[in-house]
């Protein structure tokens, strides 16, 4: 069963702007998808008709087979959102954050304050239960959005940038916890700005731009697409000469940098034995970019409908 | 989906954000009132004798108790539902299955609950200057309660066209307040010249105050039914125009 289908969604804002531009989407059950784009191209605003904060011009909206229109209450009742901005009552108190919400999903209050409990633990919130919300920090603010969303046992939770402008420290346990409740059998849908989050947790993607969806596939067939992957050589000694191997994309950006573009076909093994041949020694090597990153560039350069990779 | 709860989930929000701030919300009308009943009720009224057949401050007791009312119903649901559109929480009953009629019965609730205590302050405080023996209790509670509905309801729509905190404050200062006190409230219309009779009568607090007084000392230059008429139509009208601007989505989505 989809969690979420979305069909020949439009939007068109009343200043003319054509933000959606008739997407199709289908999210399976127990997914963790990844919807990218840049932005503009139209992830808030989908993100918005299925949460019902925005009003769709035309097209339908499914959740869990429940049609947004039709059957609106059963389909909101299915989802969790975490929007992108602080949203909740800055001078509520955590707990109460949670309780009121609970309480709008019909939630019975013995249950609501077990849910709330449960969720405030497992987003590592409990000691700040009592707390006014506007005394957080901004890394727990983003951790009381998620519990928010996960108070009324979600089957479909959105997380519209969870992690914007957390450290890294908080953004890596925030994964640990996405992956958790993923596991646990709730369908993820993530929208992000750092693809090296998306290539991390997700298992299908979808990239939209300018209101079209550009890419929709699993993770794994996307990323085997990418046909050259690019490193970041430091060697252990300057080069004397200008260096050239055939094959392979060769830049000098520094006396003992180098930035090669390592075609998969030709692979890593032979490059290390045309450097050891010419006496070059490589002491570290890293990918000069995040392999979605490269391939979302790739994508979006290509225009809506580009494949030309 | 069980609408009772998330009904009572706004309304107890709404009842416990207005106590919490109670420094702001109920102890203002409480020194404001005392302050009208001393110098108009005590002061003043003491030179003008009677009106209608009652005291000079028993009968602008039920008129500044209303007004109370009146001025807090509307304040709550404005101040209320416009700093949860302006601090984006409006999201979190929209994302929600809550339905239109329960968001705005819930929020017109809150502003009842305010209305009506601080009438119920402002009553107490009266007492210490008036010893007014209820006339009617029911017609008194049923036109404080469909007042005080009616002046959620208009604080519900004004906040939802509210793009900024000066329009939350433009139609109490400007349009509430002098209705309130052209409404009769410390002068019977009966004292006006013939054409500002008319005009009062185009008033429609003057009704609500009228009915009030009528319920607390049995004094009223209206009719009664007429003005639970107009009331119970207020209420129809603004109700129906408020679900209309949330189905739309006026004001609170993109």
């Amino acid at each position: 069963m989809n969690a979420l289908s979305l069909r020949n969604l439009r939007k068109t804002y009343s200043n003319g702007f054509q933000a959606l531009k008739g997407i199709d989407l289908d999210v399976e059950a127990g997914d963790f998808f990844a919807l990218l784009g840049p932005n503009g191209a139209g992830k808030s605003t989908t993100i918005g008709i299925i949460s019902s904060l925005i009003n769709e011009t035309s097209g339908s909206v499914s959740i869990f087979g429940h049609d947004l229109r039709q059957d609106r209450a059963k389909a909101k009742s299915c989802i969790g959102l975490v929007p992108q901005e602080v949203n909740f009552n800055q001078f509520e108190t955590v707990k109460n954050i949670l309780l009121n919400q609970a309480g709008y999903y019909g939630t019975p209050r013995k249950l609501a304050l077990q849910r709330t409990e449960q969720c405030l633990k497992q987003m590592d919130l409990w000691d700040k239960r009592d707390t006014v919300s506007r005394r957080l920090s901004g890394g727990m603010k983003r951790r009381v959005m998620i519990a928010r969303a996960m108070v009324h046992a979600p089957k479909l939770l959105i997380l519209d940038e969870p992690t914007a402008g957390v450290d890294i420290e908080i953004r890596r346990s925030m994964w640990q916890m996405m992956r958790e409740v993923n596991a646990q059998g709730t369908t993820i849908i993530l929208t992000t700005h750092y693809l090296e989050e998306a290539e991390s947790l997700c298992r299908n993607i979808a990239i939209i731009n300018h209101g079209q969806i550009v890419e929709h596939s699993d993770m794994a067939s996307l990323l085997a697409r990418l046909h050259v992957d690019h490193f970041v050589l430091d060697l252990a000694r300057p080069l004397q000469t200008t260096l050239a191997i055939e094959g392979y994309q060769i830049e000098q950006v520094g006396d003992k940098t180098l930035t090669v573009g390592v075609p998969k076909e030709l692979g890593l093994n032979q490059l290390f034995n045309r450097l050891s041949e010419k006496n070059i020694e490589v002491i570290s090597l890293k990918n000069k970019t995040n392999r979605l990153e490269q391939l979302f560039m790739d994508l979006i350069e290509a225009g809506p409908g580009g494949r030309d990779r | 989906m069980n609408n009772s709860i998330a009904f009572k989930t706004i309304v107890v929000k709404e009842i416990y954000r207005f106590v919490r701030i109670w420094p702001q919300t109920l102890l203002p009308p409480a020194i404001t009132t005392a302050l009208y009943f001393l110098i108009f009720g005590k002061l003043i009224g003491d030179r003008i004798g009677t009106v209608s057949g009652a005291s000079y401050m028993d009968y602008i007791v039920p008129g500044i108790i209303l007004m109370s009312v009146i001025s807090h119903a509307y304040a709550n649901v404005v101040s209320s539902f416009y700093s949860t559109k302006f601090q984006h929480n409006i999201e979190e009953l929209l994302v929600a299955p809550v339905p239109n009629w329960v968001i705005l019965g819930g929020y017109v609730g809150g502003g009842i609950a305010r209305g009506l205590l601080v009438g119920v302050v402002v009553a107490l405080i009266s007492l210490i200057f008036s010893d007014i023996a209820v006339h009617n209790l029911a017609i008194t509670l049923a036109i404080a309660v469909l007042t005080a509905t009616v002046f959620s309801l208009a604080g519900f729509i004004n906040a939802v066209f509210a793009d900024s905190f000066d329009d939350i404050s433009i139609i109490p200062n400007f349009v509430l307040t002098p209705l309130n006190y052209l409404g009769g409230v410390f002068y019977s219309v009966a004292m006006l010249p013939d054409v500002w009779q008319k005009i009062s009568l185009a008033n429609p607090i003057l009704y609500m105050i009228n009915a009030f007084r009528y319920g607390l000392i049995g004094v009223s230059d209206v009719d009664i039914t007429l003005a639970f008429a107009i009331t119970s139509g207020f209420i129809l009208v603004m109700t129906l125009f408020s679900l209309f601007l949330l189905h739309k989505g006026i004001g609170i989505k993109n």
